[in-house]
Formats: C-alpha cells, sequence, structure tokens
C-alpha cells in the first residue's frame, strides 16, 4: 500500500500535534477529549459521593494510574503488539482456566471477594488480547477472511466467553465478545455470516435462558416488565429515570439533586453515577458528556481508518467499538433502555479496576496512531 | 511479513473504510438513541418526573426476615429469636446530647463502648433517625428507665428480635452464633438481601446455614418530605423469613454426653451409624454463645481466649489428637486385608519389640509382655508389640493408604465449615512437610497410633461408625430438616461416601469380635463398663501427651495434670446391630480403660436404654 500515502499522513499528525505529546506518541485530540471526560467524571463524582473529597482524591489518583498506562503503552509500537497479540491471549486463557479451577475448589462462596479481586484480572486482561489476537490472525490473509478463518476467529471469541460466563460473569463475557467481534466485522465478514450470526442468536437465546442463573434471569424479566419488581432492580431503574427527568434542561444545580443526595438513588457513585449528572446538570450535561464519548469513539475509528497495516487497522477499530459498547451498555442501563448489567460508566464511574483496561486500549489507539513507519516494505 | 504481497491492499483499505463508516454511523446512532431517550425522560416527560421528585418522594426501607428458628431432633428450640428492649435515640429531638448520655448513664448501664458505638452510627444517619444506643436492656434497666422516660425526650425503647440460645454452653460447639455484621462480613454478603439485617451466623450451624436462616429481604416503599422524614407506606412486600432448621443433635443425649465428661476438658462425638446423624457433639469447657450475640465486651472475651482450658476451642471438630490404640482395629483390618496377618496368627510379646539393626526397644505398655497372643487379643488386651510388628510388615504405604479410605486425615465433610483434618502420613507428606525421608521406626510407632498419626474426635467417631457399619460410610451431618415457617419439613441430603469394600467381608467380624472382647472379655482394657445390658465393640487409647526417653517410666503422680495422657475410647452397640457409634476424648483423663470408656457407655446407656434410634428415619 502506502508508497505514497505513508508520508502524507505522518507529516499532517507531525504538523498538529507538535512538540511534547507528538515525542510521547500521544494523540492530542484523544488525550483532550479524555482530559474532558475524566475531569466532568470527577466533579460529577464529588456530588455523587456525598461531597467526600477523599473519594475524589481515590479517584484521581486511579485516573493518574490510568493515563500513566496509556502512556506506557503508547510507546510500544503496533508491530510489538501484534507478535504478543497471541501470547498475550494465551496467557489470559491460562488464567481464566486457573481462576475456574481455583474458584472451583475454593469451596463456598464465602471466599467469594478473595477470589473476585483474582477473577477479575483475566477477564481484564481478555477486554484487550481478545480483539489483538482476532486482528492479528485475520490480518495473516487476505480480506475478506475466507470461511477457514472465521470459524478459526469463531473459536478465539467463544473460549474466552465461555470462561467469563462461568465465573459467572455474563455483563463482561458480553462485552468481551463484542470486542473480538466487531474486529471480524471491521474485517469484512460477509453479510451472510452476519446474517446467519443474528438467526444463530435468536435460535440460541432459549438455551442461553436455559443455563442463565435465577438472578440474571430475574434481570431480564425485570428489563422486559419493571412492575414486576417495584422494591428489587425495577426500584433501581425507576429511581434513576425519575432523577434523570426532574433534571430537566439544565438540571437542579450542582450539588442539589434532591434523588441522589437523599439517598434514592443506588449505587449513585459508581454504576448510576450518569443519573446523578441528568439529575444536576440535566439534558445540557448529558448531551455534553454523550458528545465526548462520540468524540473519543469516532477519533478511534478514524486513527483506525488511517493505519498503515491490517492488524492497527483492526484493532484500533475492535477496541474503539468496544468503547462505545460500554458507554451505550451503561447510560442504556441507567435509562432504561437496557436490563440492569453491572457495567461502569467509563471513565467516570467510581473505581479502578476497569479504569485501567479502557485507558490500556487507548494507549494501544495512540500507539497504533503514532508509530508510523516512513520506509515501506514494497 | 512475505505473504503481504500477496494481498490487494487497495481493495482492503476501501473495505475496512466502508466497514468503519458503517461503524461510524452505528455510533452514531447508538449515541444518538440515548440521546433521544434523554430529550424523553427530560424535556418530554420532565414535568411528570420533575412532580414524582419533588412531593411523591419514595424512599424504600428494608424489612430484614426474621431469622430461622433451629430445634433439636425431638422438636426442642435451641436457637429462638426473643423480644429484646433496645434503647434508641432520635438525635434531633434531643436538646444536649452529651448532657442526656451522661444522665442516662445513672439510669441504665452505658459502656464506653456502647457511646462510642452510638457516637459512631449518629455521625452517618440523618439525624431524624432512630439510633441504638443499647442492644438489650435487662428487665430491671427497662422498668428504671420507663420511671424516668419522660425526662428524657428523643430517647425510647424499641422491642427487636434478638438471637437467644436457650441450651446456653451446652450447644455452643454445635450451633455457634450470630453476631453483628463487621466489615469483613459486608464484603462477602449481599448488600441488597442483607440491607436492614444487623446479624449474621458466625460460627458453627449458623454461620453454616446462613443463606438458609437468613430468609428473604422484604421492602417497603415510604413517602418521605423534603427533609427526608417518613409520611406514610406506599407499597410493602413482605419479607420471607428465614427457614427453620431440624437438628441430628438429641438435646437429652448431648446433655448426657456433657455430664459424663463432668469437669474435665474433651470431646464426646455420637454418631448413628446407619444415617450419619450426629447425636450428640461435646467439646468442654464451653462458653456462652448468648454473650456474642450484642457484641461481648472486650475484658469478658478476653477471659475467655486467655483461659488456660480454651473454652472457645472446638475439640470435637478441630482438636487435632494421636488416636493412639484405637487405631488398631483399623490397622487389624489393614493386616488382614493385605494378607499380613490371620485372624489367628500369633506373634510373641516379650514387652518389646526391636526393628532389626536397631538396637532401639520399642516398649509394651505391658512390662511383663503379654506373652503369645492373636489378633483378638491383641486388641482386647491392647497389645503393642503385635501391632508393631504388624506395621512393620505393611509398611507405611500401605497403612496410608487404608487408612485413607476410612477418611482419616481427610475430615468427613461435615456440615459446618470449622472442621479440620487430622493428619496421616505418608512418605510424600513427610517429604513435603519435613524435607526428611520416611524412618522405619515412625512406621513402628504408627501401628498404635502414635508418632505423626492424628486424628479429631470427629474423624475417629465416623471411622467408628464406618467400622459399625461394616464399611458402609455415610456422611455425618448436623442438620437434618428444613422448613419454612409453617410449611412441612423437607429432609436434607447428604451424598454418602463411597464405602470400604474387603475382599474378604468376614474380616469385618473378626475385628468386631475382637473390640466386643476388648469389652466383654475377661482380661479387655474396657471390661469396666461390661455390665451393659446389650453388647458394645469398643477400643480403648491412651495417647501420649508428650514422648518419654526409652528408659523413663511412666508416673501420672509425678507429672503435672496437663502433661499426663489423653484418654481415648472408640466404641459402638449393639455390637450386631449398631445404632450408636462414639469417640470420646478425656484430655489428660490418663487410661483410656479406666476414664473414657465409661463416659462412652453412659452415652450409650443414654441412647439405647431409651429406645433412641430403634425407628428408623421419624420426621421431626
Amino acid at each position: 500500500m502506502n508508497g505514497e500515502r505513508i508520508g502524507l499522513p505522518g507529516a499532517e499528525a507531525a504538523r498538529r500535534t507538535p512538540g511534547l505529546a507528538a515525542r510521547l506518541h500521544l494523540d492530542l485530540p484523544l488525550l483532550l477529549g479524555l482530559l474532558a471526560v475524566a475531569a466532568i467524571g470527577l466533579v460529577v463524582l464529588y456530588s455523587a459521593s456525598g461531597e467526600r473529597l477523599e473519594v475524589v482524591w481515590r479517584q484521581l489518583l486511579r485516573l493518574g494510574i490510568g493515563f500513566g498506562v496509556m502512556v506506557a503503552v503508547a510507546q510500544v509500537p503496533p508491530e510489538a503488539l501484534r507478535r504478543w497479540a497471541p501470547w498475550l491471549y494465551a496467557a489470559g486463557i491460562l488464567l481464566l482456566v486457573a481462576v475456574l479451577a481455583v474458584g472451583a475448589t475454593g469451596k463456598g462462596a464465602q471466599r467469594w471477594l478473595d477470589l473476585g479481586v483474582v477473577r477479575f484480572q483475566p477477564s481484564e486482561l481478555m477486554k484487550l488480547a481478545l480483539p489483538m489476537v482476532v486482528a492479528w490472525h485475520l490480518a495473516e490473509a487476505p480480506l475478506p477472511p475466507a470461511a477457514r478463518r472465521v470459524l478459526a476467529a469463531f473459536a478465539a471469541i467463544l473460549v474466552p466467553v465461555a470462561l467469563i460466563a462461568r465465573q459467572p460473569d455474563l455483563g463482561t463475557a458480553l462485552v468481551v465478545g463484542a470486542a473480538g467481534f466487531f474486529a471480524l466485522f471491521l474485517a469484512g465478514l460477509r453479510w451472510r455470516w452476519l446474517a446467519g450470526l443474528a438467526l444463530a442468536a435468536a435460535a440460541g437465546a432459549p438455551a442461553l435462558w436455559h443455563v442463565m442463573h435465577d438472578y440474571q434471569r430475574a434481570r431480564v424479566l425485570t428489563f422486559l416488565n419493571p412492575e414486576r419488581d417495584p422494591l428489587g432492580t425495577g426500584y433501581h431503574i425507576i429511581q434513576s429515570k425519575i432523577a434523570i427527568g426532574s433534571g430537566g434542561l439544565f438540571g437542579k444545580g450542582w450539588l442539589h439533586g434532591t434523588q441522589a443526595h437523599l439517598e434514592f438513588l443506588p449505587e449513585r457513585a459508581t454504576d448510576f453515577i450518569f443519573a446523578v449528572l441528568g439529575e444536576e446538570l440535566g439534558l445540557t450535561g448529558t448531551l455534553a458528556l454523550l458528545a465526548l464519548y462520540l468524540f473519543l469513539v469516532l477519533r478511534g475509528l478514524h486513527i483506525a481508518a488511517r493505519a498503515q497495516d491490517t492488524f492497527g487497522r483492526l484493532v484500533a477499530g475492535a477496541i474503539s467499538l468496544a468503547f462505545l459498547v460500554y458507554v451505550v451498555v451503561n447510560t442504556g442501563m441507567v435509562t432504561g433502555l437496557l436490563p440492569v448489567v453491572g457495567l461502569p460508566l467509563p471513565l467516570v464511574s467510581y473505581g479502578g479496576t476497569s479504569l485501567v483496561t479502557v485507558m490500556a486500549g487507548f494507549g494501544i489507539l495512540m500507539s497504533v496512531h503514532t508509530h508510523r513507519k516512513l520506509l515501506s516494505p514494497s | 511479513m512475505r505473504r503481504l504481497h500477496l494481498k490487494d491492499h487497495r481493495a482492503e483499505q476501501r473495505l475496512f473504510a466502508r466497514r468503519a463508516a458503517l461503524a461510524a454511523a452505528l455510533a452514531v446512532l447508538a449515541i444518538g438513541t440515548v440521546a433521544a431517550r434523554l430529550v424523553q425522560l427530560q424535556v418530554l416527560e420532565h414535568q411528570r418526573y420533575s412532580t414524582l421528585s419533588r412531593e411523591n418522594r419514595v424512599r424504600l426501607v428494608p424489612l430484614p426476615p426474621p431469622r430461622g428458628l433451629i430445634f433439636d431432633r425431638n422438636g426442642t428450640p435451641v436457637a429462638e429469636n426473643r423480644p429484646a428492649y433496645r434503647l434508641e435515640v432520635v438525635p434531633e429531638e434531643v436538646p444536649d446530647l452529651d448532657a442526656m448520655l451522661e444522665r442516662l448513664g445513672r439510669v441504665v448501664t452505658l459502656r464506653p463502648i456502647d457511646v462510642e458505638r452510638f457516637r459512631a452510627l449518629a455521625a452517618r444517619k440523618p439525624r431524624f433517625e432512630a439510633i441504638p444506643l443499647r442492644l438489650r436492656l435487662s428487665e430491671a434497666e427497662a422498668a428504671r428507665f420507663a420511671v424516668h422516660r419522660h425526662e428524657f425526650p428523643g430517647v425510647d425503647i424499641a422491642v427487636r428480635p434478638a438471637r437467644h440460645y436457650p441450651a446456653g454452653p451446652l450447644l455452643a460447639h454445635v450451633l455457634g452464633y450470630v453476631a453483628r455484621i463487621d466489615a469483613d462480613d459486608l464484603e462477602s454478603l449481599d448488600p441488597v438481601e442483607y440491607r436492614g439485617t444487623s446479624h449474621v451466623g458466625k460460627l458453627g450451624i449458623e454461620r453454616a446455614y446462613e443463606p438458609l436462616l437468613h430468609g428473604r429481604v422484604g421492602m417497603q416503599q415510604v413517602e418521605v418530605n423534603a427533609q427526608g422524614r417518613p409520611l406514610r407506606v406506599l407499597e410493602r412486600a413482605r419479607p420471607r423469613p428465614g427457614r427453620n432448621l431440624w437438628l441430628t443433635i438429641d438435646l437429652r443425649l448431648q446433655r448426657a454426653a456433657q455430664e459424663a465428661l463432668g469437669e474435665a476438658s474433651g470431646a464426646v462425638v455420637a454418631l448413628d451409624p446407619r444415617t450419619g446423624e450426629v447425636l450428640a457433639l461435646v467439646s468442654a469447657p464451653s462458653y456462652d454463645p448468648n454473650l456474642f450475640v450484642n457484641g461481648i465486651d472486650p475484658a469478658a472475651y478476653r477471659a475467655l481466649a486467655h483461659d488456660p482450658d480454651r473454652p472457645l476451642f472446638n475439640r470435637a471438630l478441630r482438636g487435632r489428637y494421636p488416636p493412639g490404640s484405637t487405631i488398631k482395629p483399623f490397622m487389624a483390618l489393614a493386616g488382614l486385608e493385605a494378607g499380613v496377618i490371620a485372624p489367628g496368627t500369633t506373634r510373641y510379646c516379650p514387652g518389646w519389640f526391636v526393628l532389626p539393626n536397631d538396637e532401639r526397644r520399642y516398649r509394651d505398655w505391658k512390662r511383663a509382655g503379654h506373652g503369645v497372643t492373636d489378633m483378638y487379643k491383641a486388641i482386647a488386651e491392647s497389645c503393642d508389640v503385635y501391632f508393631y510388628d504388624l506395621a512393620v510388615r505393611l509398611g507405611i504405604d500401605r497403612i496410608h493408604g487404608f487408612l485413607a479410605r476410612f477418611g482419616f486425615g481427610a475430615g468427613t465433610g461435615l456440615d459446618v465449615v470449622e472442621e479440620a483434618r487430622g493428619l496421616l502420613p505418608s512418605r510424600e507428606w513427610k517429604r513435603r512437610a519435613r524435607g526428611q525421608p520416611w524412618f522405619p521406626g515412625e512406621t513402628v510407632i504408627t501401628g498404635i497410633g502414635q508418632g505423626y498419626l492424628l486424628a479429631t474426635p470427629m474423624e475417629l467417631a465416623a471411622a467408628t461408625a464406618t467400622l459399625a457399619a461394616r464399611g458402609v460410610r455415610v456422611r455425618p451431618h448436623l442438620a437434618r430438616a428444613a422448613a419454612d415457617p409453617g410449611g412441612p419439613p423437607e429432609p436434607l441430603r447428604f451424598a454418602p461416601e463411597p464405602p470400604v469394600r474387603l475382599a474378604e467381608p468376614r474380616h469385618w467380624e473378626a475385628v468386631v469380635r475382637a473390640m466386643v472382647r476388648t469389652v466383654h472379655g475377661r482380661d479387655g482394657t474396657a471390661r469396666g463398663i461390661a455390665d451393659a445390658p446389650y453388647r458394645i465393640a469398643g477400643k480403648t487409647g491412651t495417647a501420649q501427651v508428650f514422648g518419654l526417653a526409652e528408659d523413663e517410666e511412666y508416673d501420672p503422680e509425678t507429672l503435672a495434670e496437663r502433661l499426663r495422657d489423653h484418654a481415648l475410647f472408640i466404641a459402638f452397640a449393639p455390637a450386631d446391630d449398631p445404632r450408636i457409634a462414639v469417640a470420646v476424648v478425656v484430655e489428660n483423663g490418663g487410661s483410656g480403660g479406666a476414664v473414657a470408656a465409661p463416659v462412652a457407655r453412659r452415652v450409650m446407656d443414654a441412647w439405647l436404654l431409651r429406645g433412641g434410634g430403634a425407628a428408623r428415619g421419624t420426621a421431626p
């Protein structure tokens, strides 16, 4: 490819992001977008936490770690990422299996949290390793991928998804699977495959229902009919909708959300923090944050389209779309569009575990964008 | 990289660009959908939600479920919920909190820790909410406060159910107790289910059956005013009470076992060998679990924790004792099964044993020796030399393999979590744990249940039950049925363990015969309890607490009590149709036959002479 096209975007990038950002392999628009989202998040968190400054400090520390990880990952050239992909994936699978084995022998749910801490790591790694390995695999051959490659990619997706679903962590299994699927989709998976997949999903839903845990079924039923459980999960949704709806155009004002401050709103610093934003800053606040998220996703897709090789393109694209899924699943849940799945709002919800993964993902995007080969192999 | 040449890069790039554009459109669509929803909620339906938020402030108040009751096998309540007088304070109604606490301290007892807890809670809760100051007032205190009540605005007595264990120390090591939820519990408990619940099972049955006993939380929607003060109840979902639980324990038998032990420290475990039901489980000394329910005060806790008799220690489940000679019936079976001995095989016992090429003398408890000894005599009179010889012929590997089939060293899988495992040594274990090879001398003393071999009283009882049932292994359990309040009891099921099958089933009867002779034979070591109206199969044991040098004489008179031998006894009865299997350990009791066997006899009398276990599987 590249002969005539390489120099141009490289020079362009260098012109647009002069100085420190370029030397640190950072993409300035992406960086500014992330900082803006993080800043909004801290402001809302201060209110959502009941004006506890120490909570904000802890979150700031986590964000600092997250940005540090992003900068570090951005230094790694995409070629190295490509070579690591299968190893990261293999390590992730091994860890997932190990965690299941430990979980099985660690008698009973009493030690749930001890396992919980360990459990988290492999599935987080998989959020990045899976799109990487699918991209690595598909980049080996011409696109669109042949049937055998598609089947192999599906296998690579299904194994970790099944392992994570067994933990059981259906929400994470879903987003991990989505990340892998997006790489396939961007690689030009043929429409007849997509149609077949949709059919299989429709046919598989009853089977999925069969293997789901009771509390997972309860969530789905409550989503379909919130009246069913007005005192349990349904209550979360009702209160969240009241908070957002009562915010109106401009909100009740920062620190003045009655829903949030009178403790009507559950999980208001973590999964339901978007409702606090909606109540206190209104439609203005929610749309502004959504716009920023959309900008991050589109910038990611732009970076993907500009990438020099197939691997870079697929990885960058898949990671951007996975990020979109986090945002839509969380905001959809809080506004009552989607069932309650315990996924945080990226960069805004209180908590640090998935934050690092998200930031490492943006590090990969920046790496893809800023390490450009001036010499082409052809 | 070479293969890249095969690709049509331009086509690929175009393909990707198309897909990326599609994805971008999808992103806009998805975010747009959420945005449209926000417009719907925040603009179109704003009025409605605004009204809901302003006027109809609905708060969710949890209704904790009443905890399930626990009964013994005959339906006697052993854990119940009694109304307790609780002193509560609503801070906003108290003019001067410090002065009030000061004056209140003269009417009811207020320990510094009560005030400390109260202040910590008050700092976190709304000022209009009632905060407990004392969880359980005595009747006298409640009466005294009632007289002075008008002097304390904002302070009142509330009646709340509190857990009470009527049997007190008698069942502490079985039931465990509930106590206030602490930070550690919060990490493992479902935050929704435990909203409003103040106590959680910490130990024993209360902990193991926590999910069953707890029930499901109820909720009520309460309308509150702008300050959050409750105005009226809008909707109510009743809590589902915890399920009631029936134990396998027979309270009367439990008491008989406790009384049989007397003042001694030790443990008694009695099982029904046909079902695995634990009929009695005593660990002495014990403690009053009621002390823990509402927070034991630190001084009382220190006294318990530092008591040299260790009342908090569950000897029956966690005490690991050398089984001593009680291991001999199992060793004999191992020898018979391996073909190393036959029941009639004799050895000469001169009172000591030596390994070839070794000068160390392993002595028999009977200095003069037992003379010519067959297996029956070796068990009945507890000849050590016979079993030294047998152990050496078997070797540690075969001993380990055979004893493992009875569950030694593995725990019994009892339905409470705190059960410990004994220790069944092997070559591999020793290399791992001690970094040393196995020495032949260690095999010798393993033959009489000394050395590394350790078993809990629970393991000993379970292994004895397996002997009694001629190889059928049941899983010991403490709970037998559960029921919703008012509902029919449903029996709980426990998967049995794989049975011990012998190549020659008649060997069971040979060993049982030897154990009967231990009790009913003229020279049996437990002949002191032979006058029972039923036939007992038993085995005495004496476990050394500390080692004696080769020539040292064991003299109980000169030894401090804590260094005296532990007395052990295992038994089952009736020998031909066993309905009860018992293991007894009396710490520092001395001789198994003289001290532990009478304890077991009283337990078996209390069960069999009352017709216990005659009818099988009666519903509670």
